[in-house]
């Protein structure tokens, strides 16, 4: 508990963060993607829309490439990739507090 | 039941008399489209009774297909085109441009589909269902088939498919392609009882944002609520992707197929070697001595029978790697491998090409179109040859057979010779790896577009399309050892057995096979081997396999031997060093007209493949002497 506390406090310093700050379990809502168009535009198709609540599942061994649940569907990015899609901080503590 | 049955029955006058054509009703051509994963090539199965490869795994069709359907109670065929999974019209990658240019009509060769079946996954229809704004805009009549009906129920999700089809203004079938439930409105839909959609009042297609609220709202409408979360695939994947017991797993359902290839196989192997000789053995005692009959015992059965033997082992490996695909794990296995590839310059993607490339590089190649990237994808075709393939199998089974006696190395979960076998595995990945490495620090180095895989649910399996599978496969290595393999076999035998000497057939030494053997021998010596494998390897650029039949049909003299003569007499001609160089040069070489064709094509010239087979040529050669000398030097 505590534990998930100083996680969140952190998540909040980072500001704004992206997905691949998020902690397993920890729920995000997509701010923007810093991706060339066509890289964009195919993970838009994929449900990465901006505003979208994306959830990070788990990681492959070695913590890389991560899984994120969009939707119900899950997809691996690598982490790189990860950093460059944005999410609003505030609706990351949102989010955990609607989970809680 | 059919047309040409109905001469006989007078009461149903009703039919149209054999050979009639209805007038043009109903659609001709029908392409299936659909997002990845979606079941496209199970249901393009059920219909067309076609075989084609299907797995949980998403990009699995890369080119188009077609098959016919037959249509009960109706006397038309329709021609049935899957395409590549697309999750949107506009192409990222070259097998997502097959789909845009067939469904554009711009596809040489292929007519434009005069309809469509939109498949999507009522598992995932908010997101599916995006797709079916730019396929209706096309025009074209279409049906969207909800597939995976049985998994949305079992997982507490609905979805009105009626209210769906009045929003969209086109019928919507609920299917389980997998099972082959409710398939008979596509069936009628294939019929012909089909309109033009209306025009729909559709969202701009480039504002993907629009597209996918349009999506949702259409859903919503039609009461679409979205299944559980797969709770067997998350507990599974905490296992499988667990940081410890992940890679482990993985490591141990390699060697279990490794180990299973070679010991569950060999009583099968041992029973077909049996018919094998058996046949062998009955044809020489009823035969009356004469040419024929040498060309019979020595050629067909000492050649083709020499590389059928290992069927069973084949059949073996493609039931694994079905299980593993249609699972769903080899996505889990790609994400694990990500790391290694990456440290290779490679992606994720290309993985499954690589892997396709165990089983034949010819499907591998063409598999990499799934990769965006172009240069990756070059990569990756390069490197897919190194894989070892299911034509070096039998190679590989015969020198460890013939060379290293079997003992239990990790109790009876390994032994020496599946160890054995598993190094060569190894060593063909470390070449492959060894080469991307070498490609993308140099000549091919690119940024890569973003890795990205979609993790399937984990599915059972089912009889139906690994069987399918298995059938498919024994037809190819039938058709080659009863094609490539039989011609080679009957050239040799002929080359063995001339020139004529006062009417008499010379010794195999004195023969014009015999001479062309000695021509290569200073070649073929410093690595260990002698004009007979010299031939044999001559003879195998064309398929892997073919060295065995050549060797069978070399010293196929004495047919009762079986397997076991040939082995024998590789013990007597050929030293461990040698036989451990011959393991290599196979490993490395490009021996395989078919995959030099197809690289051709895929890359577009003869560039790629010319360097890809000097280089691979260039590696087994140094290779194989290297081991040659490393191997003697060692038992000396």
């Amino acid at each position: 508990m505590r534990l998930s506390l100083m996680r969140a406090a952190a998540a909040v310093e980072r500001n704004p963060v992206s997905l691949d700050d998020l902690a397993v379990g920890e729920t995000g809502v997509l701010s923007s993607i810093d991706l060339p168009e066509g890289d964009a535009n195919r993970l838009m198709e994929l449900g990465f829309l901006p505003g979208a609540r994306i959830t990070a599942a788990r990681s492959a061994p070695g913590g890389d490439p991560r899984v994120f649940r969009v939707d119900g569907t899950e997809f691996a990015l690598r982490r790189d990739t990860a950093r460059k899609l944005r999410v609003e901080a505030a609706k990351v503590e949102a989010a955990k507090a609607g989970a809680a | 039941m059919s047309a040409h049955g109905s001469a006989g029955l007078p009461t149903l006058p009703t039919l149209p008399p054999p050979g009639f054509t209805p007038p043009s009703r109903g659609p001709r051509f029908v392409a299936l489209v659909g997002p990845p994963n979606s079941g496209k090539s199970t249901l393009f199965n059920r219909l067309t009774g076609l075989r084609q490869k299907v797995a949980n795994f998403p990009g699995v069709t890369v080119e188009q297909r077609r098959g016919r359907a037959r249509l009960e109670g109706d006397h038309r065929e329709v021609v049935l085109i899957d395409l590549p999974g697309v999750y949107s019209l506009i192409p990222r990658s070259e097998d997502e441009r097959v789909t845009r240019d067939v469904l554009a009509g711009e596809m040489a060769g292929t007519p434009r589909p005069d309809a469509v079946l939109l498949i999507l996954d009522s598992t995932n229809l908010n997101r599916h269902l995006v797709l079916a704004a730019p396929v209706l805009s096309l025009g074209l009549p279409t049906l969207v088939v909800l597939n995976m009906a049985d998994e949305l129920a079992d997982r507490g999700g609905a979805v009105d498919a009626e209210a769906l089809a009045t929003r969209l203004g086109v019928p919507v079938a609920l299917v389980s392609a997998s099972r082959g439930e409710g398939l008979e409105m596509v069936r009628e839909f294939l019929s012909g009882a089909v309109g033009l959609p209306p025009s729909l009042d559709l969202p701009v297609l480039a504002d993907i944002p629009k597209c996918r609220q349009w999506a949702i709202g259409m859903s919503d409408k039609a009461g679409y609520s979205q299944p559980a979360p797969p709770v067997w695939t998350r507990r599974l994947d905490a296992v499988f992707l667990h940081p410890v017991a992940g890679p482990l797993i993985f490591l141990a359902v390699v060697v279990a197929v490794f180990q299973t290839i070679f010991s569950a196989a060999r009583p099968l192997m041992d029973a077909v070697d049996h018919a094998v000789s058996a046949s062998g053995a009955w044809l020489s005692a009823v035969l009356p001595a004469s040419a024929l009959k040498s060309l019979l015992i020595e050629g067909v059965w000492g050649g083709v029978g020499s590389v059928v033997i290992f069927l069973p082992q084949i059949l073996l490996l493609f039931l694994f790697i079905g299980l593993l695909e249609d699972s769903g794990y080899l996505a889990r296995a790609a994400l694990i491998a990500d790391r290694t590839m990456r440290k290779a310059g490679l992606q994720g993607k290309s993985f499954l090409p690589l892997l396709s490339a165990y089983a034949c590089a010819v499907p591998a190649v063409l598999a990499a179109r799934t990769i965006e990237n172009k240069r990756d994808r070059i990569a990756t075709i390069l490197i897919a040859p190194f894989m070892t393939c299911s034509a070096r199998l039998p190679v590989y089974t015969l020198i460890i057979a013939a060379f290293l006696p079997e003992r239990p190395l990790l109790g009876p979960f390994l032994g020496t010779r599946a160890a054995a076998m598993l190094g060569l595995y190894v060593l063909g990945f470390v070449a492959a790896f060894g080469t991307a490495r070498l490609l993308k620090s140099s000549v091919l180095k690119s940024d890569g577009a973003p890795f990205l895989l979609e993790m399937p649910p984990y599915r059972r399996p089912t009889l139906r399309q690994i069987a399918l599978r298995m059938y498919d496969r024994a037809k190819i290595f039938l058709r080659r050892a009863g094609t490539v393999i039989l011609g080679v076999a009957v050239v040799l035998w002929i080359l063995a057995h001339l020139p004529l000497s006062g009417g008499k057939m010379p010794e195999i030494a004195n023969s014009v096979a015999g001479t062309i053997g000695r021509l290569i021998e200073p070649f073929v010596r410093p690595l260990g081997f002698d004009w007979r494998i010299g031939i044999g390897i001559v003879m195998s650029l064309a398929a892997r396999e073919v060295i065995v039949g050549t060797l069978g049909t070399l010293y196929g003299m004495d047919p009762k031997a079986g397997s076991e003569g040939l082995q024998a007499a590789l013990r007597h001609d050929l030293t461990p060093g040698g036989a451990v160089a011959l393991l290599v040069f196979f490993a490395f070489a490009m021996q395989c007209l078919s995959t030099v064709a197809v690289v051709r094509r895929e890359t577009g010239g003869w560039k790629w493949p010319a360097v890809q087979f000097a280089y691979m040529g260039l590696l087994a050669y140094s290779g194989a002497f290297i081991a040659n000398r490393l191997v003697t030097l060692f038992l000396s």
